[in-house]
């Protein structure tokens, strides 16, 4: 990849996890506190359900994990495997895809 | 008379510890001990040294499991005991004994350009450059290397990735990015930038713990990252 590509791979890292500290953070509150007297799988439906803020918090936050997870498994895949150059960039374009996929249909089924 | 046990590495890439016993003196140094056992118990081993005083960057060896220049280091300070197991630079061929082919290390320097590249010439006044300025003072903060190796030595990434240019390379780039004189400045950041380059660096700083210069070769590859970041959002890179 050109100097100017893994550059920018950097940058989009480093901003996806500036949001993912965010809202790793605004989850895990949430989760405690939501739950913290007890709760069941349709409750937490009857309140997710049609609730359009938290669908757009959810949509971001799997925007950055597709960003930022494939771009840290391509260092580990390139220095503890030795896989560097085309195939790894397509295998990882394919994980990628994988988890936007994954990841909106947990979206789509906790919020619509 | 108290006496040191030595273990001292010997042949190449195979090899194995030898044992030696150093009457200890104070205020000696890990050269000392090389040069006594190499003068008095064995005359073949081979080390390198020159300046016995910390500016010419020859003798760093491995100390106890930790690069160091031995020319300014104690054996009080890291002798377990009486023990000390000095071996070559590690993420370095060894030739022989205590001396590494640091050709590659070098090498690194020119593939990240470490060169100044200039535009005046003799009949040109002298460049005036304001000390006080940030860019200054990254230089300032940078520019004491001595190119004994112990960062890249100490480097995890270098382990991992033969191609990367190694935190000394880096801090030379970065000491030249900060200088307001030199016209190469962008070709430089294509030659950092990369997965061989400044965007392969963990972070993980034993560079900068070990640097026996006090140098942060570490803050030197996050600015070249900013740097090769803010060149590839503008296309310039």
């Amino acid at each position: 990849m050109s100097a100017r590509g893994e550059a920018l791979l950097w940058s989009a890292q480093r901003a996806s996890a500036a949001v993912l500290a965010l809202c790793v953070a605004v989850h895990l509150a949430t989760m405690m506190y939501a739950v913290h007297a007890g709760l069941g799988a349709a409750e937490i439906l009857s309140r997710t359900r049609g609730n359009a803020l938290w669908l757009g918090f959810y949509a971001l936050f799997l925007l950055a994990v597709v960003v930022h997870a494939p771009i840290g498994l391509r260092a580990v895949l390139g220095e503890w495997l030795g896989w560097r150059g085309r195939s790894r960039d397509a295998a990882l374009a394919a994980f990628a895809l994988a988890l936007a996929w994954l990841g909106a249909r947990a979206i789509l089924g906790v919020f619509l | 008379m108290s006496v040191l046990r030595v273990r001292v590495w010997r042949g190449g890439a195979e090899g194995a510890f030898q044992a030696f016993e150093v009457p200890r003196h104070a205020s000696q140094t890990v050269l000392d001990v090389v040069t006594h056992i190499q003068r008095v118990l064995e005359p073949a081993l081979a080390y390198r040294f020159a300046c016995r005083v910390g500016m010419c960057g020859s003798c760093a060896m491995t100390v106890n499991g930790v690069a160091r220049w031995t020319c300014r280091t104690h054996v009080d300070k890291v002798a377990r005991g009486d023990a000390l197991e000095i071996a070559p630079l590690a993420n370095l061929p060894v030739i022989r004994d205590l001396v590494t082919d640091m050709r590659e290390f070098f090498d690194k320097w020119a593939r990240a350009k470490g060169q100044f590249s200039g535009t005046r010439t003799r009949a040109d006044d002298f460049a005036r450059v304001a000390p006080q300025t940030p860019a200054r003072r990254d230089v300032d903060a940078a520019i004491e290397c001595i190119g004994c190796g112990v960062c890249y030595s100490s480097c995890d990434v270098v382990a991992w990735n033969p191609d990367y240019l190694g935190p000394a390379a880096l801090n030379r780039a970065w000491s030249l990015e900060r200088d307001e004189r030199d016209a190469a400045r962008a070709e430089r950041l294509r030659a950092v930038a990369g997965d061989a380059g400044c965007h392969a660096c963990h972070t993980h700083m034993s560079c900068s713990e070990r640097c026996p210069k006090g140098i942060a070769p570490t803050a030197g590859i996050a600015g070249l990252k900013r740097a090769a970041a803010r060149a590839a959002l503008r296309g310039k890179l």
